[in-house]
C-alpha cells in the first residue's frame, strides 16, 4: 500500500513538472515576445521596453521558469497587467466561488446519481429502468445553459424562489451564498448526473453478472442484498474515474453557467484574460487548474486502492 | 424417503426446452452424480433445484427437498433455504469469489445473512470451517483476498461457504474441472469425506466420467435435457444399457491411431533456457527481486516427433511455450528452430515465426467474431514475404477447411455458426494454412466435451500421418497426452523432471511427481478395461 502511494506521489510531481514546463514554454513561443504580444501592435516602444522589464524578459529563459514556479510555491503568482493586482489575489476571490460551486454541483450530481443508476440496475429492462435511461438521454443531449435558463425563468422569475444571478459574496452569510450558488449547481449538476447515472447503471449491470453475484445468491442473499454488499463496491472503479473527470470539468468548465448567472468564478477570468491577452494571468490560472486536475486524479488513484485490493499489491 | 426428489421435471427457457421430464432422487449421505455434456442441462439442473434459473426460465414438474416442493417456494423462503439446507459449489472458482472482500468476511456471511448465530461465534465456525477444507487460519489468514490465493484454496474457499451451516444437500457444479490433476484429487477427497461424515447429500456434476466412478453411488447420465439412464454407479458402468453411455465412455477412453513414430532430424532445439520475470520490489528503492519461471531446460524435438508437454498450472509450461514461440526473450540459453534463433536481436525472428503455428483453448476468444472464416483462418498469411493471392488465395483456403474436415463454402460463414468443435477445428485450420515445421497445441482441447475432444484428437492423428506433422502438445490431462504423443515431457517448478517415450512414462515412471500425477488422475475402474473394444470414431 505504501509503495502504491508513493509510486502515485512521484507520479503527481513529474506531472506537475512536466505540466509547468509546458504552460511555460506555450507562453514562450507565443508569436512575438510575450510583452508585445500583451500590448498589441499599436503599443509604443518605450511602454514595450517597460513591460519587458516588469516581465523579467531580459533575464535567462531559465531564470524566469525558475522564479515563475518559485513564485507560484511561495504563493506570489505575479501582477496583473490589465487589472494591476496580484493574480494571487484575483485568483483566490474567484476560486471562493468556483470551488464551493463545483463541489456543490458535484455533491449534486453524485446525490442524483447514485441512486438512480442502482435503482436502473436493480430493476433491467422494467418500467422504472427505461424511465431512468430515458432521462438520462435527455439530460445528456440538453446543454446544460438551456437549463440555467429554463431554472431561471422558473425559479427566479415566476416563483421568486432565488435570484436570477449574481454573487452576494459569503460576507452575507453561509446560506446566503449557498442560496446563490444553488440555481447554477443544479444547471451544472444535470448533465453531469446523467452521465453519471449511466456509467452507474451500466457499470452495475456488468458486475451483478458476474459469478461472485450467483455465488452470494447461493448463500442465501437476496438479489437486493447481493446488489447492495457485493456489486456496489465493485462497480465503484468506472464511476470514480467519471467524478474525478467531471470535477476537474465543474471547475474551469463552468464558464457559460457563470456568465448565464453572473457569477464572479475562474472562468470568466480565464475568458476575460484571454480576451485581454493578459498572459500572467492566463498562465497562472492555467497552471492552477492543472494542479487541481492532477491532484484530483491523485485522490481519485487512492479512492481506487481503498476500493479495490487488488490494486494495492500490485507493482 | 429421498432427502431431494425431483419428479418430472420439465424447464424451458423463453420457450426453448432445457429440460424433459427428468426425475432424480437423492437420500441424505448419497453421493449422486449428474453426467453428460455440455448442454445436456446438468447446471440448469442445480440451478433449478436452488431456485437459481434465468429470466425468462419456466419450470413444471416438482422438486420436493425434504417434503417441500421448491418450485413453488416464495423467494424470500427460498433465500433462506440457500446455504442453509442446500449449499452449492460453482466450477470457476477463480471468479465465484468477490474480489474486493476477505474471504473470512465471505465466509462468515453464510453465517451472518441466516442469523444462525452472533457473529463472535460465527467468526469461530468460519475458523472451523475453513479448517475442515484444508484452509487452517494459522496459515492462511481470514484477512486475505481472493487473489492471494491458488485456484485450488479459492475452490477450498467456496466449498467452506457452502457448507459453514452444514446445509443437508451440497450441489457440487463441475468443481474440479478448473484445477491441476493433484488438486482436483484433493478437493474430490474434500467433498466426499463430507458427504461421508456430515452425512450430507452430494450431487455432483460433472462432464468426466472418470472424476465420479469411484465416488458416485448413483449415477445419472444426461443427454439433451433427458436423463437417459441412471442407477448405481457401478451397474450403470458395466451395464451400459444405453448407446450414450457407451459412447461417452468409449470417447473419454479414446486412442487416437497415431501410426508409428517418426523421427529424424532435430527440428527444434532448446538449449539451457531459463525465464525470469521481475517481482513486486520488497522495499522502496531496493533491487527488483526475480522469479525463475523456467530454469535451464533443455530438450530436442525431431521432425515427425509428437511431444507432450504436461504440468500443473504455474509449473512454468506456458512461459516455455511463450518463449519457443519467440513471443518472449529469454534470459539464458537458446532456442532455434532449424538451426535459427527464434528471437534475435531483441526481436522476435520473422524467420522463425512463420515456421510455426499454436493453437489455443479457447477457440471463441482467439477469434475475431467479425470476420469470416475465410479471413480468419488466413491470417497468419501476414507472416509470409509475399502471401498468396486471388484464386491461390481461395485454393489455400478450401484446402486447409478440407483438410479439417469442414467444407470450403464455411469460409462464407461468421464463427458464431460454429459449435465449439467445429470452431476448433477451425483454429486448427489457421494453424495449417502456411503449412508450419511446427505445431503448438496449447490446452488445445481441454475445454471441448469428451466426444468432440475424441474427434479432434482423430483429427489431429490424421493431420499428423497426412502431413508428416510435427507438434508440442501441452496439456494437464494426462488421459489426453497418452493418447496423441510419442514423448512426454513433465514439468515442475520450472525444471524438465522426466522425458521418456508416452508408453514407458505411463508404464513405469521414474520420477516420484510422475508417478503422484498419474496417481492422482481420476480413473475409470479396471474391470471396465474389457468394454473398451475398438469403436469407431465417433
Amino acid at each position: 500500500m505504501l509503495g502504491y502511494f508513493v509510486k502515485r506521489l512521484v507520479s503527481l510531481v513529474i506531472s506537475l513538472i512536466v505540466a509547468s514546463a509546458v504552460i511555460f514554454s506555450v507562453v514562450e513561443i507565443a508569436p512575438g515576445d510575450p510583452a508585445s504580444f500583451m500590448l498589441g501592435i499599436n503599443a509604443q516602444p518605450d511602454t514595450v521596453a517597460a513591460l519587458r522589464t516588469e516581465l523579467g524578459l531580459d533575464q535567462s529563459k531559465l531564470d524566469r521558469y525558475l522564479s515563475w514556479v518559485g513564485g507560484m510555491l511561495t504563493g506570489d503568482f505575479g501582477t496583473s497587467y490589465t487589472y494591476r493586482a496580484p493574480v494571487a489575489q484575483m485568483i483566490a476571490d474567484r476560486l471562493w466561488v468556483s470551488l464551493p460551486l463545483a463541489l456543490y454541483a458535484l455533491t449534486l450530481s453524485t446525490l442524483i446519481a447514485f441512486p438512480a443508476g442502482i435503482f436502473a440496475a436493480a430493476r433491467r429492462g422494467g418500467a422504472g429502468d427505461l424511465a431512468v435511461t430515458g432521462a438520462t438521454q435527455l439530460g445528456v443531449a440538453i446543454p446544460n445553459f438551456w437549463f440555467a435558463m429554463m431554472l431561471v425563468l422558473i425559479f427566479a422569475i415566476n416563483l421568486r424562489w432565488f435570484s436570477a444571478g449574481g454573487f452576494p459574496g459569503w460576507d452575507a452569510g453561509f446560506w446566503t451564498g449557498m442560496k446563490a450558488l444553488t440555481l447554477p449547481a443544479i444547471a451544472l449538476a444535470l448533465p453531469q448526473a446523467a452521465i453519471l447515472t449511466r456509467v452507474m447503471r451500466s457499470s452495475l449491470l456488468d458486475i451483478l453478472g458476474e459469478d461472485f453475484i450467483r455465488t452470494a445468491c447461493a448463500k442465501g442473499l437476496s438479489s437486493r442484498q447481493a446488489l447492495w454488499r457485493h456489486g456496489l463496491r465493485n462497480a465503484l472503479i468506472p464511476v470514480l474515474t467519471i467524478i474525478g473527470l467531471q470535477f476537474a470539468f465543474l471547475l474551469a468548465g463552468a464558464i457559460i453557467i457563470e456568465q448565464v448567472f453572473f457569477l464572479p468564478g475562474l472562468g470568466r477570468l480565464i475568458f476575460q484574460a484571454i480576451t485581454q491577452r493578459d498572459l500572467i494571468v492566463v498562465e497562472s490560472v492555467v497552471m492552477l487548474l492543472v494542479f487541481a486536475v492532477i491532484l484530483v486524479n491523485f485522490l481519485v488513484d487512492l479512492a481506487y486502492a481503498a476500493v479495490d485490493p487488488r490494486l494495492r499489491t500490485r507493482t | 424417503m429421498s432427502l431431494l426428489d425431483i419428479r418430472n421435471l420439465s424447464l424451458s427457457i423463453h420457450g426453448k426446452p432445457i429440460l424433459r421430464g427428468i426425475s432424480l432422487r437423492i437420500a441424505e449421505g448419497e453421493i449422486a452424480a449428474l453426467t453428460g455434456e455440455s448442454g445436456s442441462g446438468k447446471s440448469m439442473t442445480a440451478f433449478a433445484t436452488l431456485g437459481l434459473l434465468p429470466k425468462g426460465a419456466k419450470a413444471t414438474g416438482s422438486i420436493t427437498f425434504d417434503g417441500t416442493n421448491l418450485l413453488t417456494l416464495a423467494e424470500p423462503q427460498m433465500c433462506d433455504l440457500r446455504g442453509r439446507e442446500i449449499g452449492m459449489v460453482f466450477q470457476e472458482p477463480m471468479t465465484a469469489l468477490n474480489p474486493v472482500q476477505t474471504i473470512g468476511a465471505q465466509v462468515m456471511e453464510t453465517i451472518l445473512i441466516h442469523k444462525a448465530m452472533p457473529r463472535d461465534k460465527a467468526e469461530a465456525r468460519t475458523r472451523a470451517v475453513l479448517k475442515r477444507v484444508g484452509l487452517p487460519p494459522d496459515h492462511v489468514p481470514l484477512s486475505r483476498y481472493p487473489h492471494e490465493l491458488s485456484g485450488g484454496q479459492r475452490q477450498r474457499v467456496v466449498i467452506a461457504m457452502a457448507i459453514a451451516l452444514r446445509p443437508r444437500l451440497l450441489i457440487a457444479d463441475e468443481p474440479t474441472t478448473a484445477l491441476d490433476v493433484t488438486t482436483q484429487a484433493q478437493i474430490l477427497d474434500l467433498l466426499r469425506g463430507l458427504a461421508r461424515e456430515e452425512n450430507m447429500a452430494l450431487m455432483m456434476i460433472t462432464h468426466d466420467l472418470a472424476v465420479v466412478s469411484d465416488m458416485a453411488d448413483t449415477l445419472n447420465v444426461m443427454r439433451h435435457g433427458d436423463i437417459v439412464e441412471s442407477g448405481p454407479t457401478g451397474d450403470v458402468l458395466r451395464q451400459m444399457r444405453h448407446p450414450y453411455t457407451r459412447q461417452l465412455l468409449a470417447a473419454s477412453r479414446h486412442q487416437a491411431n497415431l501410426g508409428a513414430a517418426k523421427a529424424d532430424a532435430p527440428l527444434l532445439s532448446v538449449q539451457g533456457v531459463s525465464r525470469d520475470y521481475p517481482m513486486p520490489r520488497l522495499s522502496l528503492f531496493g533491487p527488483r527481486p526475480t522469479f525463475r519461471a523456467v530454469k535451464r531446460v533443455s530438450f530436442d524435438i525431431r521432425r515427425g516427433e509428437r511431444v507432450g508437454l504436461v504440468g500443473e498450472s504455474g509449473c512454468g509450461k506456458s512461459t516455455l511455450t511463450r518463449a519457443i514461440l519467440g513471443l518472449e526473450p529469454v534470459q539464458e540459453g537458446q532456442i532455434t528452430l532449424d538451426g535459427h534463433p527464434v528471437w534475435q536481436d531483441g526481436h522476435p525472428n520473422l524467420k522463425v515465426r512463420r515456421k510455426m503455428q499454436v493453437v489455443f483453448q479457447d477457440p471463441y476468444g482467439s477469434f475475431n467474431p467479425r470476420h469470416k472464416v475465410g479471413r480468419l483462418i488466413t491470417e497468419p498469411f501476414h507472416l509470409l514475404p509475399d502471401p498468396p493471392t486471388g484464386t491461390a488465395r481461395d485454393r489455400a483456403i478450401a484446402e486447409a477447411l478440407t483438410a479439417v474436415g469442414l467444407s470450403p463454402e464455411d469460409a462464407g460463414k461468421h464463427i458464431h455458426a460454429f459449435s465449439g468443435g467445429q470452431r476448433q477445428r477451425i483454429a486448427i485450420a489457421r494453424a495449417l494454412i502456411i503449412k508450419p515445421e511446427l505445431i503448438v497445441f496449447d490446452e488445445a482441447v481441454s475445454a471441448l466435451d469428451v466426444r468432440v475432444r475424441a474427434q479432434i484428437l482423430d483429427l489431429m492423428a490424421d493431420l499428423s500421418r497426412a502431413y508428416g506433422l510435427t507438434y508440442l502438445f501441452i496439456s494437464h490431462d494426462l488421459s489426453v497426452v497418452r493418447s496423441i504423443t510419442d514423448r512426454v515431457m513433465v514439468m515442475r517448478a520450472g525444471e524438465i523432471v522426466e522425458d521418456r517415450a508416452t508408453k514407458d512414462i505411463f508404464d513405469a515412471p521414474n520420477h516420484a511427481y510422475t508417478r503422484s500425477l498419474i496417481a492422482a488422475a481420476p480413473q475409470l475402474p479396471d474391470d471396465l478395461e474389457a468394454l473398451n473394444a475398438p469403436h469407431p470414431a465417433l
